[in-house]
């Protein structure tokens, strides 16, 4: 390596470090775990939504008869409606140790 | 220069370490601050090996031969267009290319989740960061891009001739960002088992990169079939070659991946396969890449021998042996939520569908390290050919083209038999008649297994017309759109399901022209002097004269000398005329080939003349035959070989041109394939449904409003 590579190697070794080391020094939030558990609703609760659009989609286009239909769409909201209660309680209980 | 390019390597190389150490440092103790820095570094690590690559691009197009690897894999008289290719035909170049759009993947996906996933995404992060700094160890250490040489040489070795095509400009970039897209997925598996987060939540983040990269490895293979096809004058597309076969496994185990973690997200089912398939899907992908570059199994990408074989081995081991120790330490946390309600469900036939993939990847993989296994048992190695794959892999097709039928015609958990008399009765009557015609009216039925599959590519193709169809009428039941909108507008709001249909569509279609070419093509062998003519598929070929060209390639190879011929074809009254021709390319050995005789003797590749055709390709080829030429060759060696370069080349012009006058008798290969372009269409159509289904849906937020507001209704009432 020639002395010119090398200083550019240095040079830009220090600006990387620069970039690394500023929300270091900065200082930063402490992860909470419950933001995992509410984002992991949040996906169960947009696939049971995607879920209850595709039931009704197989519906109207006669893949699922009407019976077939109401009995997997009442499943299907049965379970949002737990995934949603199931946020609130999360959502209730960060605001009470936020308190 | 290239030492610059070395710095470069090495800060990134400490940055993509950093990045692992500070992202698990983060994550272990909580400090949010390390896990922001270990995600900077990534950028970082981006940042310098795009840097690195737009400086070795540079040296390509300048022709600068201090780098070593420009002076070995290109030169002043390499089209333009191929310096800028050049850079991955190499092995160094390659891992550059490699590393470099994994730091870019890397970037992407952990920009996206920056506010998400706060714990899988630190552990994402540092598997990313260990995959990135294994390449830049590798280019550190093994092969670096940035060797520089001393004396500067005046002039380059030029680009592997049998590179010189537009497809290969695309395949490597395209196989790479496969490979490399799986890396996602993959690294935020290991994060979710970490973490015990084995819910769908990191494949909901990772879903979209996982069919990007199956989208660019579907690509890149079929460039790579284009490229066998019109640049390698065999005629055939697949060869069951080990590099071939080393980029169609992970596509198969991906594909299995995209069908079922769909099962998971819906379902909850499937954690531990799902794991376990892109554990295999990535160590797949690295063993693909390793094949390419170590040159441990015969191939005829020969170009890609290398001594990387120990490092990217352990690696391979490391990586395998983690990952699956992790899979088993956590199944306790990969139990399913639910269980199959019902074997006519479409989850038990995307079970079905990932049993047959995952079958046809075994299938292709023992055949392909078959070499090597026999070699370890036996002491003996032995290869198995086209014949064994086909044997396997036929039935296997089948098979799966007649789930991709049926599987989305089903509903999810469970399909009533009223509703599937009313899915399937169409469908069903459209193969009888498919089957009627295609006996009538076409040889099919000289190939059992061809037909078998032209009718079930009928059944997939009507199911799909059929859900798009229905899916129409009932959007039309429901607004006041007309025919066409009520079209767009099903497929505007179900972009995933629709698009997946289209895939669907997409493969049957290729899968109908693989049977079709494979089964029914016509091919002959000629020797043939000018005025004589041969037979081929209904085709009447006369050779009618030679050709002979230097410096001017009309292919746009830079291939200084040119030989060909003009054919002239005619079938039913209507005539037209082809024109191949062989491309020498100069050996650098001058001693042994001589002066002149290195411009003959070096590396040749053929400039197929192919007629695609929506029903049958005309393929033809030509292998002039230069022992004619020896006498001249021979004599010009021994008077011209101090004769300036403007002599030399005023003396291989006029050897040329004994070729065209003399005309000895050259060698046609030539085929007659039906169907065989939409192999490519089909492939065409299958990017453009994974392009449906990746593309952001406007109507999705509202519609999720809408299946909110219904879900809110409920709750009210509760």
């Amino acid at each position: 390596m020639t002395p010119e590579a090398a200083f550019a190697a240095v040079l830009v070794a220090l600006l990387v470090a620069a970039i690394l080391a500023r929300p270091i020094l900065r200082g930063g939030e402490v992860d909470v775990r419950e933001d995992e558990e509410l984002a992991s609703l949040e996906t169960a609760k947009e696939s049971k939504y995607r879920e209850i659009r595709d039931a009704e989609l197989d519906h109207r286009i006669g893949k699922l008869t009407e019976e077939d239909w109401r009995r997997t769409d009442r499943e299907l909201r049965a379970q949002a409606v737990e995934i949603l209660e199931r946020m609130d309680k999360l959502g209730g209980d960060r605001a009470a140790e936020g308190r | 220069m290239p030492g610059i390019g070395s710095a470069l390597l090495v800060v990134a190389f400490g940055a993509a370490i950093y990045c692992a150490i500070a992202s698990v440092y983060g994550a272990r103790t909580n400090r949010r601050q390390w896990v922001v820095s270990g995600r900077r570094a990534i950028y970082c690590v981006a940042g310098l090996v795009v840097a690195s690559m737009v400086l070795l691009e540079i040296a390509y197009l300048r022709s600068d031969f201090q780098f070593a690897l420009v002076a070995q894999n290109s030169s002043t008289d390499t089209p333009t267009f191929y310096k800028l290719t050049a850079v991955w035909s190499s092995q160094a170049g390659s891992l550059l290319l490699w590393v470099t759009l994994l730091a870019l993947f890397s970037s992407a996906v952990l920009f996206a989740t920056r506010h998400r996933h706060r714990e899988i995404a630190p552990y994402a992060a540092a598997v990313l960061g260990g995959v990135a700094a294994f390449f830049l160890f590798l280019m550190l250490f093994y092969a670096s891009p940035f060797d520089a040489l001393s004396p500067v040489p005046v002039e380059g070795n030029g680009l592997n001739p049998l590179l010189r095509h537009p497809a290969m400009m695309i395949h490597p970039p395209m196989l790479y960002s496969g490979y490399v897209g799986f890396s996602i997925p993959f690294a935020f598996a290991i994060g979710a088992l970490i973490t015990r987060r084995t819910d769908a939540s990191w494949i909901r983040s990772t879903r979209r990169f996982a069919l990007i990269a199956w989208t660019f490895l579907g690509v890149g293979v079929l460039l790579g079939a284009l490229w066998s096809y019109s640049e390698l004058g065999w005629g055939g597309y697949w060869a069951w070659d080990a590099v071939e076969n080393a980029a169609l496994l992970p596509w198969l185990t991906g594909t299995a991946f995209i069908h079922s973690i769909q099962i998971q997200e819906k379902r909850g089912m499937l954690k531990v396969w799902n794991v376990s398939l892109i554990v295999a899907t990535f160590l797949l992908a690295l063993l693909g890449t390793f094949l390419v570059r170590s040159g441990i199994l015969d191939s005829i990408h020969a170009f890609g021998a290398s001594t990387l074989g120990k490092p990217f081995l352990a690696f391979i081991a490391i990586a395998a042996v983690g990952s699956i120790g992790l899979v088993v330490a956590r199944l306790p946390y990969l139990r399913s939520d639910a269980r199959l309600d019902s074997f006519l469900s479409r989850e038990a036939f995307f079970l079905a569908n990932n049993l047959v993939l995952v079958g046809l990847a075994f299938v292709v993989f023992w055949g392909t390290f078959f070499p090597l296994i026999s070699e370890a048992v036996t002491g003996r190695e032995q290869s198995v050919g086209p014949p064994w794959f086909d044997r396997y892999t036929v039935p296997l097709a089948l098979v799966l083209v007649l789930l991709t039928g049926i599987g989305p015609a089903l509903t999810w958990r469970r399909s009533s038999p009223s509703s599937l008399k009313r899915t399937f009765a169409i469908p069903l009557a459209a193969v009888v008649l498919g089957a009627l015609v295609l006996i009538a009216f076409t040889p099919a039925e000289d190939s059992v297994l061809s037909l078998v599959m032209f009718v079930l590519a009928v059944f997939t193709l009507t199911v799909a017309g059929q859900e798009l169809w229905r899916g129409a009428g009932a959007r039309r039941v429901t607004s006041d759109d007309g025919f066409v909108l009520s079209f767009v507008n099903v497929v505007r709001r179900n972009r995933r399901r629709y698009g997946g249909y289209l895939v669907h569509v997409g493969i049957a279609i290729l899968f109908v022209g693989v049977a079709a070419s494979s089964a029914f093509v016509s091919k002959t062998d000629a020797r043939l002097s000018p005025g004589q003519s041969t037979e081929v598929g209904g085709y009447k070929v006369t050779y009618e004269r030679a050709t002979a060209a230097v410096g001017d390639d009309a292919s746009g190879t830079g291939a200084p000398i040119a030989l060909g011929a003009v054919l002239n074809v005619e079938r039913g009254g209507k005539e037209f005329t082809v024109r191949p021709q062989r491309n020498y390319f100069p050996s650098q050995d001058v001693a042994q080939d001589g002066a002149i005789g290195r411009f003959f003797e070096g590396e040749a590749t053929s400039e197929v003349d192919v007629r695609w055709g929506p029903i049958r390709d005309f393929w033809l080829a030509v292998q002039p035959d230069i022992r004619a030429l020896d006498k001249p060759i021979a004599e010009a060696n021994r008077r011209f070989t101090d004769s300036s370069g403007d002599i030399q080349a005023l003396v291989i012009a006029a050897i040329a041109d004994v070729y065209r006058r003399e005309a000895p008798p050259a060698t046609f290969r030539t085929l007659v394939s039906p169907l065989v372009i939409w192999i490519w269409l089909g492939g065409g159509i299958s990017v453009l449904g994974a392009l449906l289904a990746l593309w952001p849906g406007a109507g999705t937020s509202r519609a999720r409003s809408i299946a909110a507001a219904r879900v809110g209704r409920e709750l009210s009432r509760a």
